[in-house]
């Protein structure tokens, strides 16, 4: 070979380019329509041709990287294959449909694969109530160390039975400010569960000491109106909440010790790849929480000031629980074997 | 155009489900900063804007205790799902990315070259309230110098810095979520360069022919063709003389001047022939040196 034959001919690396070139094009210009936003107008063709443009591009891109020294060619390839690729393997669900999905199944099933730390939360739970409770028993100023004087609201130890009563069964002329009440707790309790959920980071233990405070309080509480032969009501008047809001609170609890467990203990897999399926897990069922929490302001504010007598109380708060306890146990069971492992791939 | 590698370091390599490897660029934290900053404004635009449509609702109603009751629920729960749900809702459509991020060319991406799950966005974007929200709040309803601000101040910190302490530039969010944050890569497809008439050896203002031997073409490599792409595709004529003239005298060439373009593309053309003819037997030739 003495003089290069390619005078006239065109190098083989440009004939491949322009053999495709059209195809390129064309995904393009699907890309940029995706992009912006205009979902709605692309065809059905379109829309299957995407995987197969994308496909053929991803080994154009490969070829010209093995043959071509045309860097403006592999460099648009580069970028072209990158954008298809966010549209392919992007989350091609909008939050409104997720979210459908989510409650339709997913939230259950997920829960059931976090039922060890749900079984923790829920021993913490009790062993927080426990100790507020014998602590207590024991000495009477332990109440105001676990109670915020804000919280109790005259409630203590030295309280009469009868302004304990008037604190559950006198809800009548306080219906003014209820639903602000109501939407301020919501934003409140949630924003605590959260908090639960996302010191889970430090391998779940100021999660644990979270839930443990919080049901000390409680547990000092039951205390205090078991004393006064009111304990009952008091259950009944928390049952029609906090069968929910409990729950929420457990399973925040849950998500956070989920994170920290599965940090401390990554087992075979890198610590990194853990806290990636891990944590995908916990958050979505935070989402699931804040939906509780929601509920359980609206059942705190309205229900249960209008609702003063106890066995309705206690019916409404029983069937509310029995409901949470049906859905988590049955719900999505046909799912958990497909959507239920989605957070642990790829 | 757009550099073709933007910044050595921040580079990363995937490899998709088809098993290509794919260049990914990280963002620039100075780029997600301004597109945070970004968001944070239109949220804040967006909460004032709905706070005073609310008043204005609310300053027509005949009981305005009960009315301005209304509206504080009304604000106080779109500013709660708003802050929770902003992120999430532009990160799941089809843009995959807030107006800040889109605004500043950047997002969300599944670090293992897989699928970004809805799942991984809601998670990274939850771990917001813990990362910004709750400290922010506390610093700004505690007095200045009190336990509860400098706990917010460290708490900012430490998540903040988060950024800085590991080479992917991952918060916490996105180690949880198992994401990253890259560039959006923006694609035009330059001329063919290797099909005009210059380049095929003949010039199109003098009519002369450059052809060169093997022995002459065998003295650069890839990287120069690149350089000399470069060169060619920026179009600036005292580059284009210059580059001529060092050419020409490497490969012992007097090409004269008035023509230097057309000579050029000959070259690069050429050149480009017997690389990639090389590429298909084998051997690479990646720079002059080697």
């Amino acid at each position: 070979m003495n003089a290069p034959a390619t005078d006239l001919a065109l190098l083989r690396s440009d004939t491949f380019r322009k053999e495709r070139q059209d195809e390129w094009e064309r995904l393009e210009e699907l890309l940029t329509r995706m992009e912006k936003g205009r979902l709605r107008r692309l065809s059905d063709a379109d829309v299957l041709a995407m995987p197969a443009l994308y496909r053929t591009a991803a080994s154009s891109l490969a070829v010209a990287r093995e043959t071509s020294l045309d860097a403006a060619t592999i460099a648009y390839l580069e970028a072209l294959v990158q954008r298809a690729w966010f549209q392919v393997y992007g989350p091609r669900i909008g939050l409104w449909r997720w979210l459908r999905d989510f409650l339709g199944g997913g939230w259950p099933a997920r829960l059931r694969q976090m039922w060890l730390d749900i079984c923790i939360a829920f021993a913490v739970m009790f062993a927080g109530t426990l100790v507020g409770w014998l602590l207590c028993a024991g000495d009477d100023n332990w109440f105001y160390r676990l109670v915020p004087a804000g919280m109790a609201g005259g409630r203590g130890p030295d309280a009469s039975p009868q302004l304990l009563s008037e604190s559950l069964f006198g809800g009548g002329e306080e219906t003014e400010g209820l639903s602000l009440f109501a939407t301020s707790l919501f934003s409140n309790n949630a924003g605590v569960s959260i908090l639960a959920f996302a010191l889970g980071f430090a391998f779940g233990i100021p999660t644990l000491l979270l839930l443990l405070y919080n049901t000390a309080l409680l547990g000092a509480m039951l205390w205090l109106f078991f004393r006064a032969d009111l304990g009952w009501d008091f259950i009944a008047w928390l049952s029609v909440h906090g069968t929910t809001e409990l729950t929420a609170i457990m399973l925040a609890g849950a998500a956070g010790l989920h994170i920290g467990r599965t940090m401390a203990f990554p087992g075979n897999r890198a610590i990194m790849a853990a806290a990636k399926s891990a944590g995908v897990r916990a958050a979505v069922v935070m989402v699931g929480v804040v939906i509780m929490m929601s509920l359980a302001a609206v059942l705190e504010g309205y229900v249960r000031q209008l609702v003063t007598d106890t066995a309705t109380r206690f019916v409404i708060g029983g069937s509310i629980g029995a409901l949470w306890l049906a859905y988590f146990v049955g719900a999505g069971r046909g799912l958990t074997a497909k959507s239920g492992r989605a957070g642990d791939t790829p | 155009m757009t550099p073709l590698v933007p910044d050595a370091g921040a580079v990363r390599t995937v490899v998709t489900p088809e098993g290509l490897p794919m260049k990914l660029a990280l963002a620039s934290r100075g780029a997600r900063f301004g597109a945070l900053v970004l968001d944070l404004t239109i949220m804040a635009v967006t909460v004032l804007a709905v706070f005073l449509l609310a008043l204005w609702a609310a300053n027509g109603a005949a009981n305005l205790e009960r009315s301005l009751e209304g509206l504080a629920i009304v604000v106080i729960l779109f500013l709660f799902f708003f802050k929770n749900g902003y992120f999430a809702f532009f990160e799941l459509g089809p843009r995959g990315a807030t107006p800040g991020k889109r605004a500043v060319g950047i997002r969300v991406a599944d670090r293992s070259g897989g699928r970004l799950s809805a799942e991984a966005v809601i998670a990274r974007n939850l771990l917001r309230e813990v990362e910004i929200f709750i400290p922010v709040i506390w610093l700004l309803t505690s007095d200045w110098g009190s336990l509860v601000s400098w706990l917010g101040l460290l708490w900012f910190g430490i998540f903040s810095f988060f950024l800085f302490f590991n080479r992917d530039r991952m918060r916490a969010g996105d180690i949880i979520a198992g994401t990253w944050v890259v560039e959006r890569p923006r694609s035009e497809l330059g001329d063919l360069l290797s099909a005009s008439e210059g380049a095929r050896g003949r010039s199109a203002s003098t009519g002369a022919t450059y052809r060169f031997g093997e022995e002459e073409l065998s003295v650069y490599g890839e990287h120069e063709l690149q350089v000399l792409e470069r060169v060619l595709r920026e179009d600036r004529p005292d580059a284009i003389e210059q580059v001529a003239q060092t050419i020409a005298a490497k490969i012992g060439w007097d090409a004269g001047s008035g023509d230097e373009r057309a000579f050029l593309e000959a070259f690069y053309a050429q050149l480009r022939a017997r690389l990639e003819r090389g590429m298909q037997f084998g051997n690479r030739k990646k720079d002059k040196f080697s």
